[in-house]
C-alpha cells in the first residue's frame, strides 16, 4: 500500500509533466474531471493507464478502465488504493 | 430538400420517440424541435439575418444539436468548430467568416473570451451551460468589448415553440465546414442545403440505414463525419446515442449493449482501441448490423477481426473529403474479396481518374487523380477564389463544376478503387487531417527556433504520429518540453507533436528548401 499523500503527490506530478506539459499554472483541483478540462482525450487516457501500470505496478482489467477510476485526481488515487489494498 | 425539414418532419411523425441520447439525457423529437425553434426564434431576435454565420463551439452535446438546427431554422449557416481549437483558431474562423452568434460553453468563454472580443463582426454569445447565475470568467472581458453573453435556458424559455418563418431554400447555404489547407490556413467549406441533402440520401441509401436504426457516435459534431450522423439518423426518424468523444473503450461496449446500437461509424483509432480489448468477443454485439469506416484507411487485420466478430453485420469500408463529403464505397459484399480498395461512387455521383496528362484511366491502370461530379460537391471556399479554382474545375454544363480530390488513386479492372497517396503533404493522425505548414508555423512563433520541419512517422494507433524536427539558433536554448508547451497553447492537441527531434542544421534542397525526404 502506498501512502496517501505521496501517492496524491506523485499522479498530480504526472498529470502536469505529462497531460499539461509542465504547465502547473492550469492544473485542475483534486475532485474535476480531467475529460471536462480537455486535458485528457482517448490517448490520454492511455498514458495515464501506462503511468500506473509502471509507477505502482498495477495491472487494470479493460473493465477498470472507466471514468470511476481515471476522470480525477481523487478518483486515481482512490483507484490506486483499492488496487494495492487488494494486492 | 431543406435539412431543417429532417428534424421537422421526424418530429411530425414520431414526436415522441427518443432521437437523440447524450449522458443521462434522452430527447425527443418533439423536445429537439421546440428547443430549435425557440433558439431560431431568439436567434431572429439577437439580429441574425439570412444566411449570417452562427458558430458552434462546444463537446457534443444537445445544445450544438439544437444550436445547427436552430441556425438552420432562423435562415442563418451554421459553422461546427473543433471544441479543441484554441482560442487563436476560433477567433480567426468567427473573423474570416464574420461570425455573429457564438453558441459555446463556459469552458469555451474561459479559453477564448480575450481572442473574441477582438472579434468585430461578432455580436452574441450564448452559454449552453451557464444558469445565468454568478458571472462565468470571461464574460467581462467580452461585455467590455460591446458583446452580449447569454445563458441558454432562458432564451429558450422566453420565446415561442413553433417553427419561425424560413425563406431560406436549397441553393442557400446550409453550413460552412472549416478544414486544414496546405497552406497552413483553415478554410471554410461552402455546402448548400441541395449539397448535404445530396451526400445525406446517398449515405444513407448505400448503408441500408432505417428508422429503427441506433447509431453510436463518440465523433466530434465539428468533423463532418460526426456532424452527418446527427443528419442521416434525424432524415429517418431513427436514434442518435452522442458521446463527448471516445475514452473509454468498456464504457462505449456497456453504451453499445445498453442502447442496442444498430450502426457503428469508426475511425482506424476507435477500431484499434475497441479491439484491443481483451474480452470483445464475450461483450453484447448481437445488436449491430453496420460498422463503418473512414478518415484513414482500414487496416485489413481489422476488417478480418471485424467480420469475424460480426459475421453478420455490414462493413463498410469509405473515402471521402469535406469538399463533398462522402466520394467511394466498398459495398460490403465485397469486403472479404476486395478488403484494401474503397470501392466505387456512392449513388448519384460518378468519379474517374486522370492521368498526368489529364486523360481519364480506362480499365485497371492509374495512378492518377480522382475526380469527384455530384451534387455533393461544394460550392468552393469561403472567401478563397484561388484555392477555389484550384480544387473545383468547370463541368460538364455550365452550372456544373467538378472536384479534383488532389488524391492519387488506381482501379482495378471492375473499377473498383485503392487509395495510393495524397499530392500535397497533409499528414493524416488519428483521423484528423493536418497541415505540415500549420505546425511549422507554431514553431517558428519561438524565438530559438531557427529552422523547423514537420513530418509523418508511422504509429500503430494513430496511423501517423506527427514528428518536428528543429535546429535551434546559436546561443539559445529550447528544450523539448517548453517546445511542447508552446504548441499546446497554440494549437489542437492532435497537432502537437508526438516525436521531436533537434539537430543542429536541417538539409536543403538546391532551391533553398527543406529537404523533408531526407528527414524521413
Amino acid at each position: 500500500m502506498h501512502d496517501s499523500n505521496q501517492l496524491r503527490c506523485d499522479i498530480r506530478q504526472f498529470v502536469i509533466d505529462e497531460l499539461l506539459m509542465g504547465d502547473a499554472a492550469s492544473m485542475l483541483p483534486d475532485g474535476a474531471s480531467l475529460t471536462e478540462a480537455g486535458i485528457v482525450n482517448s490517448t490520454g487516457v492511455l498514458e495515464v493507464l501506462m503511468f500506473l501500470e509502471q509507477k505502482f505496478a498495477l495491472s487494470v482489467a479493460d473493465r477498470e478502465l472507466v471514468p470511476e477510476n481515471f476522470d480525477s485526481i481523487d478518483n486515481l488515487v482512490a483507484f490506486v488504493q483499492r488496487k494495492t489494498r487488494a494486492a | 430538400m431543406r435539412l431543417d425539414r429532417y428534424l421537422a418532419d421526424s418530429a411530425d411523425r414520431a414526436p415522441d420517440k427518443v432521437a437523440l441520447v447524450c449522458g443521462a439525457e434522452r430527447l425527443s423529437y418533439r423536445t429537439l424541435e421546440s428547443r430549435a425553434n425557440a433558439l431560431a426564434h431568439a436567434f431572429r431576435a439577437l439580429g441574425l439575418k439570412r444566411q449570417q454565420r452562427v458558430a458552434l463551439y462546444a463537446d457534443n452535446g444537445p445544445e450544438v444539436v439544437v444550436g445547427i438546427f436552430a441556425a438552420l431554422k432562423a435562415a442563418g449557416v451554421f459553422v461546427p468548430v473543433n471544441p479543441l481549437v484554441r482560442a487563436r483558431k476560433l477567433a480567426f474562423i468567427v473573423e474570416d467568416c464574420e461570425v455573429r452568434l457564438l453558441v459555446t460553453s463556459m469552458r469555451g468563454l474561459r479559453e477564448a473570451a480575450e481572442a473574441l472580443a477582438a472579434c468585430g463582426s461578432l455580436e452574441h454569445v450564448i452559454l449552453g451551460d451557464w444558469d445565468g447565475s454568478g458571472e462565468p470568467a470571461g464574460a467581462q472581458a467580452l461585455r467590455a468589448a460591446g458583446k452580449c453573453v447569454h445563458a441558454l435556458a432562458p432564451l429558450l424559455a422566453a420565446h415561442p415553440a413553433i417553427a419561425p418563418p424560413n425563406p431560406t431554400i436549397e441553393l442557400d447555404l446550409a453550413a460552412l465546414i472549416y478544414t486544414s489547407g496546405s497552406t497552413g490556413v483553415p478554410k471554410g467549406v461552402m455546402l448548400s442545403h441541395a449539397n448535404m441533402h445530396a451526400a445525406a440520401s446517398s449515405i444513407t441509401e448505400y448503408l441500408r440505414s432505417a428508422p429503427d436504426d441506433v447509431i453510436l457516435s463518440p465523433l466530434p459534431l465539428s468533423f463532418d463525419y460526426g456532424l452527418y450522423q446527427v443528419l442521416m439518423a434525424f432524415r429517418l426518424g431513427a436514434r442518435l446515442v452522442l458521446e463527448k468523444q471516445f475514452l473509454y473503450p468498456y464504457r462505449y461496449l456497456e453504451l453499445l449493449a445498453a442502447e442496442r446500437a444498430t450502426g457503428l461509424p469508426l475511425v482506424p483509432t476507435i477500431s484499434t482501441l475497441l479491439l484491443g480489448v481483451s474480452d470483445l468477443a464475450e461483450h453484447d454485439l448481437s445488436s449491430v448490423r453496420y460498422l463503418t469506416n473512414t478518415a484513414q484507411a482500414f487496416p485489413e487485420a481489422h476488417i478480418r477481426r471485424w467480420r469475424e466478430l460480426l459475421p453478420n453485420a455490414r462493413i463498410y469500408s469509405m473515402y471521402g473529403l469535406t469538399e463533398c463529403k462522402r466520394v467511394a464505397y466498398l459495398p460490403p459484399e465485397l469486403i472479404d474479396a476486395k478488403p484494401s480498395s474503397v470501392g466505387i461512387a456512392i449513388p448519384g455521383t460518378e468519379v474517374w481518374i486522370e492521368d498526368e496528362a489529364g486523360a481519364v484511366v480506362e480499365g485497371a491502370g492509374g495512378p492518377g487523380e480522382l475526380i469527384v461530379r455530384g451534387p455533393h460537391v461544394m460550392l468552393g471556399y469561403w472567401n478563397r477564389p484561388e484555392e477555389t479554382a484550384r480544387c473545383l474545375r468547370p463541368g460538364r454544363y455550365p452550372y456544373e463544376r467538378e472536384l479534383r480530390t488532389g488524391d492519387l488513386f488506381r482501379q482495378d479492372a471492375d473499377g473498383h478503387l485503392y487509395f495510393v497517396a495524397r499530392r500535397d503533404e497533409l499528414i493524416k493522425t488519428a483521423g484528423e487531417r493536418v497541415a505540415p505548414r500549420e505546425v511549422e508555423n507554431a514553431l517558428y512563433e519561438l524565438p530559438a527556433v531557427k529552422a523547423a520541419a514537420v513530418l509523418a512517422v508511422p504509429d500503430e494507433l494513430l496511423g501517423n504520429a506527427i514528428k518536428a524536427v528543429v535546429a535551434v539558433r546559436e546561443g539559445m536554448r529550447l528544450t523539448e518540453q517548453e517546445l511542447i508547451a508552446h504548441c499546446l497553447k497554440r494549437l489542437e492537441r492532435f497537432m502537437v507533436p508526438k516525436h521531436v527531434a533537434f539537430v543542429a542544421e536541417l538539409p536543403v534542397t538546391p532551391s533553398g528548401k527543406i529537404a523533408k525526404r531526407e528527414l524521413a
